[in-house]
């Protein structure tokens, strides 16, 4: 729409990854990608093919061996630690699919742990975390612990933690794979309406069917990008 | 790096503590059972000392005694019979008592063989003795002047005890220097002065009388003003006898004692060994629990890791919580070794003392040691890869 809407938000120049192990395994070959804000990308492949790994390295979780990665217009290869780490803090959420969340806190801490290294004030925090709550639909239980949810209220959880710090884009990895489908589908809806309200998503998932219902697609396979539709009208 | 703030900081840091009770009780109960006998032993040496030195105070650290010391040639020197009164003369002296030591033994009655002396001596007293050596009556009656004319004798603590007298009975006698002395009184127990305790003690002219004494003092028992104590003992040779001031021997009986007061059992530095094994074992126990805690908590690590904490943020977690164990142990330490030293020290009836080097050192100790024992864990879990971390489990 606008051009703000069209910057990139993460880049993958080339990217190679091999892991150094006996015989060497190459997970990501020449990958190039690239994803502006506003967009919703489902990353599909079976398993093996490299989109965990891709997501480690958008995630700035690992580096990569060859090649160049860029989040929210920052070269990944040349920060420190620290950096990365705050980096993540503040511009980069993650959801998984066993949610990880800390059983002996509250919903609402959850979420606001999701701002912990931010460097934040707790109750800014927490008056963050509630709204995030309430983003996720989750508004009238903030006290409640993650074992007294159901498994999808669990990963709105997850998701509001993502969304809590508003990051230029959150990593999704399988975040209907402990689900069933129904419950997978009302959070799939969830995450299209946060893209709908302009958060950059992208969903790594093996399966074809929760990657049909998003409108962009990227495929791969053994390390390497084999489709994506991005130029093709959704 | 933002750098955590404190309230968080404090809750990352109890969160093991919070979450698995039970084992961070157990990990850090070596620790405190370390330090418990650590500030137990001080404590109770140092309240034992205190005790001994408080029962010290109550019995004078003013008391000087001048004995008869040796002749050039080696033989018995004898102190002048004037020397009680020259002593006398002196200003801050407050007392004067003098004792003389006859030839003589005693016996619970004439049947005993000679031999068996029981190690008592038979002395005489001048009748201010027991006031100036810090001692009294237990049984019976003290010397008087009729008395002491009389074959009247008193006797130490011990030498009672030795003699199997423990009460005064009307008309009850000793066999003392070949015939009967009655026994008038027991005296009580003489910390300052062990000599009295082991004498059978009868009057001046008494010993003159039936026991062949000379009227010599032997020991001179002397009172001063306490702020004057050292003065006097300075002058007191050559006052006791001006012309043989070498061959006369002075001593502050109190000095002895807190010399022994302060002197340290051997078997603390057994106990101290222990407890300092015991922290040892303690270390060991939080380091293991620590390595198990980080392999457990990979998947709180990973994340923490994804929601921005740096290594620097993970490496503080995990070594202020292993800080904290031990902070923990050494609290329930202190806190124990603190309540058996008052227990103690009430049963013997002493003041409790518990000296701040005890509690605090072990305190100090038992933080260091657990930080020393997380600092491989935290380091480990700083250097763990996220990704590993996250999807591994």
């Amino acid at each position: 729409m606008t051009a703000v809407m069209t910057e990139p938000v993460l880049e993958l120049d080339q990217v190679t990854k091999v892991y150094p192990s006996r015989p060497p395994v190459t997970a990501l070959r020449e990958v190039s990608l690239r994803i502006d804000a506003g967009e919703l990308v489902g990353v599909v492949g079976p398993s093996g093919s490299g989109k965990t790994t891709l997501l480690h390295l958008m995630g700035t979780l690992d580096r990569p061996s060859a090649g160049r990665v860029r989040v929210a217009g920052r070269d990944v290869a040349a920060l420190p630690d620290r950096q990365l780490s705050s980096l993540r803090a503040g511009r980069i959420g993650f959801v998984f699919q066993q949610f990880f969340l800390a059983e002996h806190e509250s919903a609402l801490e959850n979420v606001a742990n999701g701002l912990l290294y931010t460097g934040m004030r707790p109750a800014e925090r927490r008056e963050r975390a509630r709204e995030a709550l309430a983003l996720v639909g989750l508004p009238d239980r903030p006290e409640a612990r993650p074992t007294q949810l159901s498994g999808g209220q669990r990963q709105r959880v997850a998701i509001a933690r993502a969304v809590v710090g508003q990051p230029a884009i959150v990593l999704a990895d399988e975040p209907t794979g402990n689900l069933d489908s129904a419950t997978g589908a009302a959070v799939l809806e969830l995450i299209r309406e946060l893209n709908r309200r302009g958060t950059t998503i992208v969903v790594i998932t093996h399966d074809r069917d929760v990657a049909a219902g998003l409108p962009r697609r990227v495929e791969m396979r053994d390390g390497q990008i084999v489709a994506d539709n991005a130029w093709l009208p959704a | 790096m933002r750098a955590l703030r404190a309230g968080d900081l404090a809750r990352l840091s109890t969160l093991g503590l919070r979450t698995r009770k039970v084992r961070a009780g157990l990990s850090a109960l070596g620790i405190a059972i370390g330090v418990a006998a650590i500030v137990a032993v001080l404590g109770l040496s140092a309240s034992s000392q205190a005790g001994l030195l408080s029962e010290i105070d109550r019995l004078g650290t003013n008391l000087l005694t001048v004995s008869n010391g040796q002749s050039f040639f080696g033989d018995k020197a004898e102190l002048p019979k004037s020397a009680p009164a020259m002593i006398g003369r002196i200003g801050p002296v407050t007392a004067v008592e003098y004792t003389g030591k006859a030839d003589a033994s005693v016996y619970r009655s004439d049947r005993i063989p000679a031999v068996n002396t029981n190690g008592l001596q038979v002395q005489a007293a001048s009748l201010g003795l027991p006031k100036a050596v810090g001692t009294r009556v237990a049984s019976g009656r003290w010397l008087n002047a009729a008395t002491a004319r009389q074959p009247v004798v008193v006797l130490g603590a011990v030498a009672a005890a030795r003699l199997g007298i423990d009460r005064v009975l009307p008309g009850m006698r000793v066999w003392l220097g070949g015939q009967w002395f009655y026994v008038a009184g027991i005296l009580a127990p003489a910390e300052l002065a062990p000599d009295i305790d082991r004498s059978a003690l009868v009057g001046f002219p008494a010993a003159e009388r039936y026991l062949a004494l000379d009227g010599h003092p032997s020991t001179i028992y002397v009172r001063a003003a306490t702020d004057q104590v050292s003065a006097v003992q300075s002058v007191l040779a050559p006052t006791a006898s001006p012309e043989a001031a070498n061959q006369v021997t002075v001593s502050q009986p109190s000095d002895a004692l807190v010399a022994r007061a302060k002197a340290k059992s051997a078997l603390n530095g057994l106990f101290l060994g222990l407890g300092a094994v015991s922290l040892l074992v303690g270390a060991v126990g939080v380091a293991n629990i620590m390595v198990i805690s980080v392999l457990e908590r990979r998947s709180e690590i990973g994340l923490r890791r994804a929601l921005g904490a740096t290594r620097g943020h993970v490496r503080l977690q995990f070594l202020s919580e292993a800080t904290l164990l031990g902070l923990l142990g050494g609290a329930v330490g202190v806190a124990a070794g603190a309540g058996a030293t008052v227990a103690y020290a009430q049963a013997k009836k002493w003041g409790a003392v518990i000296p701040p080097l005890a509690w605090a050192g072990g305190l100090g100790a038992a933080v260091l040691i657990g930080a020393i024992a997380g600092l491989v864990p935290a380091l480990r879990a700083a250097r763990m890869s996220p990704t590993e971390a996250l999807w591994s489990v």
